[in-house]
Order: structure tokens, then C-alpha cells, then sequence
């Protein structure tokens, strides 16, 4: 882990303007399940899947992820100042894996705080914790597949708000087989398999969460260390 | 000492060919690569310090490919054209940061150094979205230089700086190449060029056009034929006494005047005023038509 270049990736991710479009969400999803608790306390079954997991799980986590995971890279790469983290003889994989500690870690903490709070206000700290665990391996899951999708094209938020709308969103609902390619739902089963809840209905099982958790961080991260080995200049030539 | 080698490098964009064949070795000193806008030195320089593929051919550092291999950041410092950088850090910060990802053994006392070859000591605490582009553009050099490559890389350095910081970079590139470093810089500026280096490698539409000692090309450039416009009240008057003249290489009679090449300019432009006094001519115009950058250039393609 280069802590270098993830101190100058985290000072560029927090002093930029664009951390403060993390702010909403959180506040958001910490001011509802209060109002919800302080209105209708015992009917925590009615209004906490749409606050945990409609909200929370399901725009929360993969929002955060995809401002967060396609900007630790892809904004370096979009004015240039990758080169000077390039022209260096670092092992390119020293470079990815900094990139996606810092953004998993920064995604993770961005959900994972709101979301402990309304699941221990829903239910119980314990459910609260499990979504904490939840959002961080999803975290770094999305960081992995968003830090891949910036090197392997030039508008990889596009791509990605096409994943997290289309794909989770609505194929999610529509077509039960798009689920085992859903980090969406993986963070769903992880967080109800730690603590019971009647709040989750997760739709794929353990094992298959677990697994494919890891193949998309190893897959994304493998695929990214790998782009960025034969990262070539384009664009203006003079 | 460090080579930097090109062998039959070519690079294309779908149809469009950027860099053509070239095969060029680069020594110790300071080489100036020259081409007019367009002309594929930004290509060639990004081929050489890795971060462009050939299409074909081989560019090797020190024998080693430029191309996947970090490796040779070690022996290589790259100045870019872009001149992004992390604005949010300070001088200092910034160049500590490439110290560091060098793993220098003494990183602070490399920032240091680095930062006082070029002369930013003052302004190193301040963040560098507040220089302007020649104070940035020698911070960036700073970064590149900290790990003192043998090889030095540099896109239109000059770019942006005012006269008193373009004559200290001038003297860093100087006294860099006469420590036995190789050092290469592109520019579209044929004084600048002049200034700096001895050797120079010339590349127009992606072909190497020249290649050796300034001297020698600039005789070739300064040595080509002159075209001139000329209007006068009689052209076919003053044209048929033009022809006999030893420095007319040719000439046309048009509508709008005669066009003259000239093989020597300084014969040509003497002899004219007494042509025209002896035929009774008035010479109403007279503009060198070809003196841009780009039409020595292509001259240079042409031969």
C-alpha cells in the first residue's frame, strides 16, 4: 500500500467541492428512519425496508460508490495529472490498490455511519452493525468495479449510473436472475444472514454474496491493474 | 551514460499517420526536437518515455522498451506539454510526493535540491493553483528532475514562461546536458532551438526531416530559395531583366505580378533596386512570401 499516493488521492477526493454531493444522502436516510421512529415507533416493519433498503442499500451505498469509486481515478485521468503518478517506477497494481483502499474506505465510512444508525433505530444495534459490515464489503466491491470502469472507458459515471439504475434497479425488480450480478443485493443478503431481520428479504444466497463480492473486487481489480500497465496517452497531439 | 533509441517507430491513429518511420539515437547533451504544430513531436515524445505504444518499430531506453515498464522512470524524467497538476498541493508537497514515490533514500533533501534548480524556493509553501503557468511549469520540472534521470524529456518547456525564467531554464537544460545527461526537448520555435542546443532532430508531417548539428540545417534552411512577390509598373520589363541576374532561380509573370525565386536572398535584394533604376521600373511591392517556420520546414522535407 503506497500511503502517498492515497494521502494525495484522499486530499483530492475531500478538498474538491464534489464531497459535499455525499452529504444529502446520509443526512437524508439519518433524518427519515428519526422522523419515521418519532411518528410511528412500532411500525418499524412498515417504514424500515423502504429507508434501509430502498433508500439506504439501494441508492445511498451505490451513489456514494459511484461518485467516489470513478473519481479517485478517473479524474486524474480526465486532467492529466495521472502522468505524474505514472512516470514513476511504481508497480501499477501498488498504484490500483491504493486507489481502492481509499475509495472503498471512503464509500464504506460515507454509508456505513447513516445506515448503523437506522438499522439500531429500526431494529437493534446488532442489525446495525450488520448493515455497517454490509455497505464496507460492498464498498469494495463497487470501488473495485468503478476503479476498472474508469480506465476502461471515458465516461465510466455514465456506465456506471447505468449499472446502479438499470441494471440493480430496475432489472433488479424485474427479472430475478440479473440479482446474482447485484452487488445491491449481495449487501442485502450479507446484512440479513449477520442479523435476523424481517426489514431484508434477500434474494441470493449466501455463498453465491460472498463469492461474487470477491470476484468483483478481484475481478475489477485485476482487470484495472492491468489497463493502467498500458495506459497510453490520447487525445491532442502537436 | 543513457541512450534513448528509436528504431523504425511508426505511430497511426485509424488512417491518420502521426509518426512515420523514424529511427533516431539520442546521446548525452541537450537535443532540440523541432517540428512545426502538428508534426508528431508531442507522439515521439510520448513513445519515448512510455506512454504510448508503437504501432511499430521499437523505442528503447537504456536497451530496455520504453513501453509497459516502469522501470525505466528510474534512468527517465518526463516534463509533459499538459500542464496539470495537483493544485491543491504546495510546491513543496508536490515535489516531496515524487521524491517519495521515487523512494529516494532522502527524499527532503532531493525536494530541496530539485527545488532550487529551479529557482522556486520563495514560492514552495504556496498551492499551486496559484502560480501562474511558468512558476507551475518549473515546479513540474523540479518533479521531474528530482530523481536525477540521466534522461530528461521535455515538451515545449519554454511555453509560458516569461524572458528571465526562459533564460534560467535555458541554463539548468545547459549545464544538465553538459554534465553528461541526455536531454531532449521539443519546440516549434526555431530560436529557441538556436539557443539551447546543439543538436537537433527536425520532424515535419511525422517524418524525420533532419537530423544533426543546428549549424548545418540552418545553413540548409537559411540556404533555400526565397520566393518573393514583386508589383511594379512594368513586370515584363523588369522580369526580362531579372532572368539574366545569377540569383533569380525563376520566375513567373501573373496578372498580380511577378513571382521571383531567389536562390540567394542577400544577392537578390541588392540587386533589385539597381535592375529596376537602370530599366526605369518602379517597384511598387515587395514581400517575401515564404519566411514562416512552416515553409522551411517543408523546404527541408522537399530536399
Amino acid at each position: 500500500m503506497n500511503l502517498t499516493i492515497a494521502w494525495i488521492t484522499a486530499r483530492a477526493l475531500l478538498g474538491r467541492k464534489r464531497v459535499l454531493l455525499l452529504l444529502p444522502f446520509p443526512v437524508l436516510v439519518v433524518g427519515l428512519t428519526l422522523i419515521a421512529h418519532a411518528l410511528r415507533p412500532d411500525a418499524a416493519d412498515q417504514w424500515g425496508p423502504v429507508i434501509v433498503d430502498g433508500l439506504g442499500l439501494g441508492v445511498l451505498l451505490p451513489v456514494t460508490a459511484l461518485i467516489v469509486g470513478t473519481a479517485v481515478l478517473g479524474a486524474e485521468i480526465e486532467d492529466g495529472t495521472i502522468l505524474h503518478i505514472l512516470a514513476k517506477p511504481l508497480p501499477r497494481r501498488e498504484i490500483v490498490l491504493a486507489k481502492l483502499v481509499v475509495s472503498a474506505g471512503i464509500i464504506g465510512t460515507v454509508a456505513a455511519v447513516p445506515m448503523f444508525v437506522a438499522g439500531t433505530v429500526a431494529q437493534s444495534a446488532r442489525f446495525g452493525l450488520a448493515l455497517a459490515v454490509a455497505c464496507f464489503v460492498a464498498a469494495l466491491a463497487y470501488a473495485a468495479l468503478f476503479l476498472a470502469l474508469s480506465l476502461l472507458t471515458r465516461r465510466p459515471v455514465l456506465i456506471g449510473l447505468a449499472y446502479v439504475l438499470l441494471w440493480e434497479g430496475l432489472l433488479g425488480n424485474l427479472l430475478a436472475s440479473t440479482r446474482e450480478l447485484s452487488i445491491h443485493q449481495y449487501a442485502v443478503t450479507l446484512a440479513s444472514r449477520i442479523a435476523q431481520t424481517q426489514l431484508l428479504h434477500n434474494h441470493v444466497g449466501l455463498p453465491v454474496a460472498i463469492v461474487m463480492s470477491a470476484v468483483f473486487l478481484v475481478g475489477g481489480t485485476v482487470l484495472a491493474v492491468n489497463r493502467l500497465s498500458s495506459f497510453a496517452v490520447t487525445g491532442e497531439t502537436s | 551514460m543513457s541512450e534513448v533509441q528509436l528504431t523504425g517507430v511508426s505511430r497511426w491513429y485509424g488512417n491518420v499517420v502521426a509518426v512515420n518511420d523514424v529511427t533516431m539515437t539520442l546521446g548525452p547533451g541537450v537535443t532540440g526536437l523541432l517540428g512545426p504544430n502538428g508534426a508528431g513531436k508531442t507522439t515521439v515524445l510520448h513513445m519515448m518515455s512510455g506512454f504510448l505504444a508503437p504501432s511499430q518499430g521499437e523505442v528503447r531506453v537504456d536497451g530496455r522498451p520504453a513501453w509497459r515498464n516502469p522501470d525505466v522512470y528510474r534512468t527517465l524524467g518526463l516534463v509533459a506539454e499538459r500542464e496539470a497538476v495537483h493544485g491543491f498541493l504546495t510546491a513543496w508537497e508536490f515535489v516531496l510526493a515524487s521524491a517519495k514515490l521515487h523512494r529516494l533514500p532522502d527524499p527532503a533533501a532531493a525536494a530541496r535540491r530539485a527545488i532550487d534548480l529551479v529557482d522556486m524556493r520563495e514560492a514552495q509553501d504556496r498551492r499551486m493553483q496559484t502560480f501562474s503557468k511558468g512558476m507551475r511549469q518549473r515546479t513540474r520540472v523540479a518533479a521531474a528532475l528530482v530523481h536525477e534521470p540521466r534522461v530528461l524529456l521535455l515538451d515545449e518547456p519554454f511555453n509560458g514562461m516569461d524572458p528571465r525564467q526562459r533564460l534560467h531554464m535555458m541554463g539548468v537544460l545547459h549545464s544538465l546536458g553538459d554534465t553528461g545527461h541526455t536531454i531532449l526537448f521539443s519546440s516549434h520555435i526555431l530560436e529557441e532551438v538556436e539557443e539551447v542546443s546543439g543538436t537537433v532532430q527536425v520532424i515535419v508531417a511525422g517524418r524525420l526531416a533532419a537530423s544533426g548539428d543546428y549549424r548545418t540545417i540552418r545553413r540548409l534552411m537559411t540556404h533555400r530559395p526565397h520566393v518573393f512577390a514583386i508589383r511594379s509598373t512594368d513586370d515584363r520589363r523588369l522580369a526580362v531583366a531579372l532572368v539574366a541576374e545569377d540569383s533569380v532561380a525563376g520566375l513567373d509573370v501573373g496578372t498580380t505580378g511577378l513571382t521571383v525565386r531567389a536562390g540567394d536572398y542577400g544577392a537578390f535584394t541588392r540587386a533589385l533596386p539597381k535592375i529596376a533604376l537602370r530599366e526605369g521600373v518602379r517597384v511598387r511591392q515587395l514581400i517575401p512570401s515564404d519566411e514562416s517556420l512552416e515553409s522551411v520546414f517543408s523546404y527541408l522535407v522537399a530536399t
